[in-house]
């Protein structure tokens, strides 16, 4: 069951750093977000994929499911959750504010180091 | 028990979400800030000295012993951060009170400054890793906040950049926890170290400690730095003084206590590691320092400077070394930030940022003038100012272990330190004043309050070189707990 599980991690973070090595904002923000997706995938994968019951007790069974990589995936998403709004945000004012999309486009006071 | 350990995070927890509600009364926001601020210091010191008496202090947060529950662990090392980094933390918002404009304080500066300060005195304090990335992250979306505050159009091209690459470390941070608790099942960092050196670093955990490497030195710029000059070019000058003071700092700080704490077991691969990237660090840095010709960029690399030659310590090993890195950090964050204080006065005013433009200030500002010289000094280690002993200590360090070209390449970063500063204080202060005139925003802002955060930062960076010796008890009983992880663990995991 790993081995799947580390193939699809792999694949999601092929994507995402290809997505992150355009030249688009709205693509990069887009490869940030598979790139945790993957992240939180590895996190549930490596602690193991052993069968068990969901950690709640009284839910039987003798043996559960390991409950920490669940509370640290949890704690993650929603701290990636936060930073993707934030992201999503701040590109649509970079947008507004510069006219372009690109993430590195030069543009008129490039070198002329205007003050804000 | 020992709920002090929890006080430097909780303060300013508290004032931040305090200020939230009086979001147009900045006269309000700025004396509580200012109050807390003075009590974090405090708090601080409290915990400096009672470490000094009593070895290093625990909190089990919740009661729960470790490896179970979250623990604050306070050794020398972190207390005196804790300590630094608050007292350039005063200074800087002292600093912000004359410079950072009413706009901008009316939209959350103050809040998302004390978060700032949270996230950086909870990863000095935590001893849990998971915890630490946490706390990388409330700084680090603060800093997010602070960068963009403003909105002007260079901000708005630089932040995208800084969030993307915080970003993508802050996943590898989280893929590094994950390949660490499959290879060793606990995230604990004593109960890690223990766990390491029971299993034995090698192969697949030493693996583990490059991709951390990788983590920290992207967000400590050591080496992966190529964010860096740019990012910190965007957002005032009160806010650059905070990152660049702490935010490097932070980064380091997990270098440090990641490679002796949780892998020191095989340090022949690690150490050189990160003495290659030190090299490059304070190469490079020097270089772009003498380089360029506009005081941000200079600032900047500067910054790098001084991240390669705390590495650099770590990578002796030896106990000289620790000392230096432990000594070196402290001056690092006091000069750092009174570095970024300074160079927001001189273009204040000047009214450019560029050297070409500049010239005869020492005529209007003589007080600036020399205050430039003397952190010119310090920066480079001039013996009675606050960078020499670490420098010493540190290039000892080197030397012992035989590392010749290192300690050669450390010293002429110094150098080239020095000329770049100079380069600044010649250009600037002396010469034909240009025939220009100062800008007008100049006479809106009240320089006395700028000075009293200088004249601060000035004392403590004098302090700590003249008063090396006294400093150097506690600076050599971090160095101890930094050489053996055993104290650390004993304090931690004792029964």
């Amino acid at each position: 069951m790993e081995w799947i599980m580390a193939v699809a991690v792999g694949v999601l973070f092929m994507i995402g750093v290809y997505l992150i090595l355009s030249k688009s904002l709205l693509r990069i923000i887009l490869g940030t977000s598979l790139l945790t997706h993957g992240v939180h995938l590895l996190l549930l994968t490596m602690a193991g994929l052993k069968r068990g019951a969901a950690p709640v007790l009284g839910s039987g069974g003798d043996a559960y499911a390991d409950p920490l990589p669940q509370a640290l995936i949890l704690t993650s998403i929603v701290i990636s959750f936060g930073v993707t709004a934030l992201y999503f945000v701040l590109a649509y004012r970079a947008y507004q504010t510069r006219g372009t999309d690109e993430i590195d486009a030069a543009d008129e006071v490039r070198g002329g180091e205007e003050e804000s | 028990m020992n709920n002090l350990l929890v006080l430097p995070v909780l303060l300013p927890m508290a004032i931040a979400v305090l200020l939230m509600f009086f979001r147009t009364k900045t006269q309000l926001q700025r004396v509580i800030g200012l109050l807390g601020g003075i009590a974090n210091v405090g708090i601080a010191a409290t915990i400096v000295l009672r470490v000094r008496e009593h070895g290093i202090q625990t909190l089990q947060l919740g009661g729960w012993a470790p490896p179970y529950g979250i623990v604050f662990v306070a050794d020398m090392f972190a207390a005196l951060l804790v300590l630094a980094a608050s007292i350039t933390g005063l200074a800087v918002l002292i600093y912000s009170f004359s410079t950072i404009g009413q706009k901008r304080e009316e939209h959350y500066y103050y809040t998302f400054f004390h978060f700032l300060l949270v996230g950086v005195y909870g990863s000095f304090l935590t001893g849990d890793i998971f915890n630490l990335f946490v706390f990388f992250e409330v700084m680090l979306i603060s800093s997010y906040a602070l960068i963009t505050l403003g909105g002007s159009k260079k901000q708005m091209r630089e932040a995208p950049k800084y969030l993307l690459i915080n970003i993508l470390s802050s996943t590898l941070f989280v893929a590094a926890v994950a390949y660490l608790y499959a290879a060793v099942g606990t995230l604990n960092m004593a109960h890690l170290s223990q766990r390491i050196a029971e299993a034995g670093q090698g192969g697949v955990l030493n693996v583990i400690a490059v991709l951390f490497l990788v983590v920290f030195s992207l967000k400590a710029g050591l080496f992966l730095f190529f964010w860096l000059p740019g990012s910190y070019a965007a957002p005032p000058f009160a806010v650059r003084a905070l990152f660049g003071a702490l935010l490097t700092k932070v980064g380091l700080y997990a270098i440090v206590r990641t490679f002796t704490l949780i892998f020191p077991y095989d340090s022949s691969l690690t150490h050189t590691w990160i003495g290659g990237m030190a090299a490059a660090t304070m190469i490079l840095g020097g270089i772009g320092a003498a380089a360029y010709r506009d005081i941000p960029r200079i600032l900047n690399y500067n910054v790098l400077i001084g991240v390669g030659f705390v590495a650099f310590g770590l990578s002796t090993g030896t106990r000289d070394g620790m000392e230096g890195v432990v000594f070196y950090m402290l001056h690092d964050i006091l000069s750092k930030g009174l570095m970024f204080v300074l160079g927001g006065m001189l273009i204040a005013a000047a009214g450019t940022d560029r050297l070409d433009g500049m010239g005869g200030l020492i005529r209007r500002r003589p007080g600036l003038g020399w205050m430039f010289f003397i952190l010119a000094l310090a920066l480079a280690g001039i013996p009675p100012l606050s960078g020499f002993a670490g420098k010493v200590l540190i290039v000892r360090g080197g030397l012992e272990d035989g590392m010749l070209t290192l300690s050669l390449v450390a010293l002429a970063s110094s150098l080239l330190t020095l000329y770049s500063i100079i380069k600044i204080f010649r250009e600037a202060f002396w010469g034909v004043e240009p025939q220009t005139e100062p800008e007008a925003e100049m006479s809106k802002a009240r320089p006395g309050l700028a000075n009293v955060s200088a004249v601060l930062l000035l004392l403590f960076v004098i302090g700590l070189g003249v008063g090396a010796n006294g400093v150097y008890g506690p600076v050599s009983q971090a160095g101890e707990t930094l050489a053996d992880p055993s104290l650390y663990i004993e304090a931690v995991l004792k029964e």
